[in-house]
């Protein structure tokens, strides 16, 4: 028998996304091409080709931005069910898709809240009544640093974070004794999520991808998981990456499907583009307070249209994304973009 | 958004706006802070507009070094890098409070026990819960990283101030001295100040445990104590937070001209 680490403390929390580093390593050799392909396809295709049903999955981008929302709304559109979501701080997206019924598990960082706006209704009603189980804690560091370990092929990386906590206690997490300092030292697990997705505001056609702004970490999880969906406002030419190579922050032979989505980030923010949808967000806050009231929002803007141009037509408009990049473009708030438009 | 509390109107100012300017205050230029949504947020804005125009502001999300020029509602919001010398990632920044650089950490909280320590996951059991709260976000991360961690919490009662929390969500001293270090976090950290719609506390050098430093205008000794579940401790010389001035609440109106935080 081999001589293990000596384990100090581990949380019993449910281990999501892990493979053994040379399993993943065989994954990635037999699945995932490294020639310049054409990637592009219509979000339908994507999801029908890449996310299945009892999927852990990760979305980009953190809380309302730069959330890819035409991945979410045909998600729930093709009826996908028993995911496993990965609260990375995840707001809107995880709340639609509770709310829809497609998601029986979450690891969570930051979830069921949307910072200022205040605390969820669909994703509290969820977990409050067992519909959805949260099956382990972390935070966002924590999170940020499994993918961190994902991308880099290890097993685990060691951190500071989490130590006697109860968020520790149901993490996935475990802590050994550092064998350089004799400190306690945790142990975080890689993780692979099944599919993460993203939306940026240019990508090629082959998936070499750059954000305006902060990655947030969508560096690490998308390098971390075994599929990914790019959505972008704009689709550009490889000569356009090749000119400023230093701006692709996701490169091609890590993503599956490429999709040209303009506003593809609505109702969230798209950094110097278009700010939040203040009214639309808390129209949902408010019809999600009632199962009825959420299916509603899923009959009007989901089932209702038959595609994502329809529901931009639906939700306001050319006149909506003018106001939304002028506010975003930092000219005066008023009370009437904060509050509500009736 | 949210309700503001009622506030006695002979004050002239409103409970947010005393807690922002006392949050403010506490904060030093030419350091560093990681700043949560809301409170923490405007008060940091405000400092940086008054007694701390060189601090460094660093959100989680990869804002760095931001002149943030209204206020955002979210911490990954694009005006947390308006005019900022860096648009990095959370792994960036975590690591530079991991690695040391982050003075103060600037927080939230829904529920503290006396040693500092914060629940943000769940009221009640944790398997079949009364009540889900969002989680850690990145307060397990700041209350672990950062040298001095301070909270802002409006609603101190006996089921806030709590002799045993539902769930430790964020470390703070977790039972007394060098606990945090045998639990494996970094050395010398640790919950700093605590502002609440009463009072302003610090931590006993010795025991870890909560102390109170200050009242606000109007509140006695006896009101701190009835609205704790624990025995706060009282030294003989507390003293009284300055109001805010005019200047502060004119300048808190500019950073939240719609009252997203400050009400109406």
């Amino acid at each position: 028998m081999t001589k293990s680490m000596e384990i100090l403390r581990e949380g019993n929390g449910e281990l999501l996304g892990w493979h053994d580093p040379d399993e993943n390593r065989a994954w990635v050799r037999e699945h995932k091409p490294r020639g310049l392909i054409d990637k592009r396809m219509s979000v339908a295709q994507a999801v029908g080709n890449f996310v299945r049903d009892g999927d852990y999955i990760a979305f980009g981008g953190f809380g309302h931005i730069r959330i890819p929302m035409s991945l979410v709304y045909e998600i729930i559109r093709q009826g996908r069910r028993d995911l496993a979501i990965a609260g990375k701080t995840a707001v809107h997206d995880i709340d639609l898709l509770i709310g829809a019924g497609c998601v029986s598990r979450v690891e969570c960082a930051y979830a069921f809240g949307h910072e200022l706006r205040g605390l969820s209704p669909s994703g509290r009603r969820a977990v409050e009544s067992g519909q959805v189980k949260v099956v382990a804690e972390l935070s966002n560091a924590g999170y940020q640093w499994r993918f961190l370990a994902g991308m880099m092929g290890v097993p685990f990386i060691a951190v500071r974070n989490l130590g006697g906590t109860d968020t520790f206690e149901k993490s996935s997490a475990k802590q050994v004794r550092d064998p350089w300092s004799g400190k306690p030292v945790t142990l975080l697990p890689a993780a692979y999520p099944d599919v993460a997705l993203f939306h940026v505001p240019r990508c090629d056609k082959y998936g070499n991808a750059q954000i305006d702004g902060i990655l947030v970490e969508d560096f690490e999880l998308a390098r971390a998981a075994r599929r990914v969906i790019v959505t972008a406002e704009q689709i550009i030419d490889e000569e356009q990456t090749r000119r400023d190579p230093r701006q692709t922050a996701i490169p091609f032979y890590v993503v599956d499907a490429v999709c040209e989505v303009p506003f593809g980030a609505h109702p969230t923010q798209m950094p110097y583009l278009y700010y939040f949808d203040e009214p639309h967000i808390r129209g949902w806050l408010e019809q999600s307070k009632t199962e009825a009231g959420a299916k509603e929002y899923f009959d009007k803007y989901v089932f209702g249209v038959k595609d994502f141009n329809e529901y931009l037509e639906k939700v306001g408009g050319a006149k909506l994304f003018e106001r939304l990049k002028q506010i975003e473009q930092l000219q005066p708030l008023s009370s009437d973009d904060v509050e509500g438009r009736e | 958004m949210r309700k503001v509390d009622p506030v006695p109107p002979s004050l002239g100012y409103t409970l947010v706006e005393l807690l922002c300017c006392v949050a403010s205050r506490l904060l030093e230029d030419n350091r560093s802070v990681f700043v949560g949504t809301g409170m923490p947020m405007i008060a940091s804005m405000l400092a940086q507009r008054t007694s701390a125009p060189k601090m460094l502001i660093i959100f989680e999300a990869g804002g760095v070094g931001p002149q943030v020029p209204v206020l955002p509602i979210s911490v990954g919001d694009s005006r947390t890098y308006h005019r900022a010398v860096a648009a990095s990632s959370m792994h960036d920044v975590m690591s530079a409070a991991q690695a040391g650089y982050i003075d103060y950490g600037f927080l939230g909280a829904a529920a503290m026990d006396v040693y500092g320590d914060i629940n943000t996951t769940v009221i009640g059991d944790w398997a079949k819960p009364k009540a889900r709260l969002p989680g850690s976000g990145g307060a397990n991360d700041i209350g672990s990283f950062c040298w001095r961690t301070m909270y802002i919490m409006r609603g101190q009662s006996k089921r806030t101030f709590m002799n045993k929390l539902d769930f430790v969500t964020t470390p703070g001293y977790l039972g007394g001295p060098g606990k945090r270090e045998e639990a494996g976090l970094p050395a010398g950290g640790g919950p700093y100040r605590v502002i609440t719609q009463l009072g302003v506390y610090g931590f006993d050098e010795a025991t870890k445990r909560l102390v109170l430093l200050s009242l606000h205008p109007g509140v006695t000794v006896d009101e701190v104590q009835a609205n704790s579940e624990f025995e706060i401790l009282v030294p003989s010389d507390v003293s009284v937070t300055s109001p805010p001035t005019a200047d502060e609440r004119r300048i808190l109106r500019e950073i939240d001209p719609t009252g997203l935080v400050l009400g109406k």
